[in-house]
């Protein structure tokens, strides 16, 4: 491939500056910034005359370049091939539109820095109480909804339930329980490390004991949860809303709340607690084999002691938490899915905001349910 | 008025602070084949959404045989949008479904049918977009674009509908799928009497389809007519759209 290139030639006082060789992207990305400079102060020769008749090929990179060299403009003496004029015609017209936009464009208004963060304040509390808004939209039509089951207990969707109460809940078993046993087994063996230097070690029933089936179990559940259905909701909705299924749903006469979120919402009511004791009994299994290699606790003791030092009331509010817990990530999962826009940005966006929402969402109602139950269920000392 | 299968009266929509329709008014009546052109960002998709129910004007009322499209309960509401089938753009499958269960979900959605009567009506549907019993047992990921139109309108002729809505029928389907696409809508909706409703900016899906064009530009309808009324109009945007070169070669072709 030849290279441009360009020869200085000294005429009767007049320079003539003849270029040769092809003048495009890619042969002047293979020359180098050397010759580029070596060019470009050879151009600012004053009255320099150019010979452009022997170019071999010109592109509008090549073009661009003489044009700048030439200061935006055709130089007074120019000799150039026709088919090449045009190229350069383009680059003023190109130059003029720019200028001309460049005037009609105003600079943006500028704001001081205390406007910019009252109106950042005030976009947030904006979107936020859109946010409240739609999830309280979403609380009232499932509201409606119950009530037209109850007028038409025919319409209610027992396959969909069905089908969510295996997906959360039948399939989330292997991982609630390999996750409870082993969180189970660690809390015993840190808490037996305390309590022997203690010489407390039958206290190990009461820490596990209380410790899982109040708290840890159905957090723990809840957190499980919300990774793994709560994300799976929101994505499957948002695939629904970007190719159209839910529209398409809805001009069927298929209410979408009740086919969809309905479903959902009742199934993760029913697994959630389910999923709680089944989590719970792996922990506390987990706690008793490592208490009994720890701190020589038989089965049988442990079993026995469990229930004198673990009030029945804790059961019922680990459960209840359960309840709670998964109906609020079903109804955050739903709220975000129904959010998502068709484009890619979006659906992963609210996927991520339904998971990071309703495990905080788990964890406020989780504090709401540590006052609430305060007097219940504990020990008295 | 009574025979109007769409009726649009005074409808204003707004999206924010920009205005998309005001004072918009629109008779559509039965047997006729209209379709909706109108440049892009005009709020064609948005009245046809509208029009299924799909989103609320600001102000002003769509009826759909002369009922209300909200309101009266679920079950009248459910009992109206059985008698309209919509063809989305893309399709909109149920893409967990195969095409079999794409096309008997609204029957089974009835609850008065039982499965073999649904087996055989939905082979029947197959046959008249066209497509093969084999084809049943696919699922939507499987199908080229022409075939999930077609699996689109045969779900959406599922429930016997009086009127068809047709989003962009022929977006992404090259010429030729995109013609025999055409003619297969226009003979079934000559065979079962059908209303229909298209919204396109192609001229050749407009010029074999359409008996009448509902202009939509400056926010309202700028004129509803034949093609050749519509053509005599002189509007910027009528001039651009129907006596382009293209335009005329596709009319032309047409006529």
């Amino acid at each position: 491939m030849k290279l441009a290139d360009f020869v200085m030639i000294p005429t009767e006082g007049v320079p003539e500056c003849r270029l040769t060789g092809r003048w495009t992207l890619r042969a002047l990305a293979s020359q180098g910034d050397d010759w580029r400079l070596r060019f470009e102060r050879a151009g600012q020769t004053a009255h320099l005359s150019w010979n452009c008749l022997e170019i071999e090929a010109l592109d509008s990179c090549g073009a661009l370049m003489l044009w700048r060299v030439w200061g935006g403009k055709f130089p007074e003496a120019l000799l150039l091939q026709p088919e090449h004029l045009r190229i350069f015609e383009r680059m003023a017209e190109a130059d003029a539109a720019a200028s001309v936009t460049a005037a009609a464009v105003s600079p943006a208004p500028t704001f001081h820095s205390t406007h910019a963060s009252v109106m950042a304040m005030g976009q947030l509390s904006l979107r936020l109480s859109n946010h409240v808004t739609s999830f309280i939209a979403l609380l009232g039509q499932l509201v409606l909804d119950v009530f037209h089951l109850l007028r038409y207990p025919g319409d209610l969707p027992r396959r969909e339930i069905s089908a969510n109460i295996y997906k959360s809940g039948v399939r989330a078993m292997p991982v609630t329980a390999l996750v409870g046993f082993l969180i189970g087994v660690v809390l015993s063996y840190l808490s037996s490390l305390q309590l022997r230097q203690f010489g407390a070690d039958i206290f190990i029933v009461n820490i596990l004991g209380l410790g899982i089936i109040r708290e840890l179990g159905p957090v723990l559940v809840a957190v499980l949860v919300a990774g793994r259905s709560g994300s799976a909701m929101t994505a499957q909705l948002g695939v629904m809303r970007v190719t159209e299924e839910i529209d398409a749903l809805a001009t069927m006469g298929v209410p979408r709340s009740l086919r969809l979120i309905f479903p959902k919402v009742v199934a993760l009511g029913i697994t959630m607690p389910l999923l709680v004791l089944w989590t719970t009994t792996m922990a506390l299994i987990g706690g008793m084999v490592s208490a009994q290699l720890q701190l020589d606790i038989g089965y049988g003791f442990f079993i026995e002691t469990l229930p004198k030092a673990v009030p029945a009331a804790n059961v019922v509010i680990g459960l209840a938490k359960g309840l709670v817990f998964g109906i609020a990530i079903a109804l955050v999962a739903c709220h975000f899915g129904l959010r998502v826009v068709p484009n890619t940005e979006s659906l992963s966006a609210n996927t991520t905001a339904s998971v990071v929402s309703s495990i905080t969402v788990v964890i406020l109602l989780d504090a709401l349910f540590a006052i609430a139950t305060r007097g219940i269920g504990l020990p008295k000392l | 008025m009574s025979h109007s299968v769409i009726s649009v009266r005074n409808l204003s929509t707004r999206f924010g602070v920009a205005w998309i329709h005001r004072q918009l008014n629109l008779e559509i009546a039965a047997g006729d084949m209209v379709a909706l052109v109108g440049g892009s960002g005009s709020g064609k998709t948005t009245l046809l959404r509208q029009m299924i129910g799909l989103l609320t004007p600001t102000e002003g009322e769509i009826r759909l045989f002369d009922e209300p499209l909200f309101g009266g309960g679920v079950a009248r509401e459910r009992s109206l949008r059985q008698r309209f089938g919509v063809l989305f753009q893309n399709g909109a499958l149920f893409s967990a479904f195969s095409v079999f269960d794409n096309i008997a979900f609204p029957l089974r959605e009835l609850k008065c049918l039982d499965e073999t009567t649904i087996r055989d009506l939905v082979m029947l549907k197959l046959d008249m977009v066209e497509l093969l019993p084999r084809h049943a047992a696919l699922m939507p990921a499987e199908l080229s674009g022409g075939m999930v139109k077609r699996v689109a309108l045969a779900r959406a002729l599922a429930l016997e509908p009086e009127l068809l809505l047709l989003d962009e029928p022929t977006a992404g389907l090259d010429p030729d799928r995109s013609d025999s696409f055409v003619r297969l809508t226009r003979m079934l909706g000559e065979e079962l009497g059908l209303t229909v409703v298209l919204v396109t900016h192609d001229l050749d899906t407009l010029a074999a389809l359409a008996t009448r064009v509902a202009v939509l530009a400056e926010q309202h309808i700028l004129a509803f007519g034949s093609v050749d009324e519509i053509m005599r109009i002189d509007h910027p945007f009528i001039r651009n759209f129907f006596h382009s070169e293209r335009s005329q070669r596709a009319l032309a072709h047409h006529h």
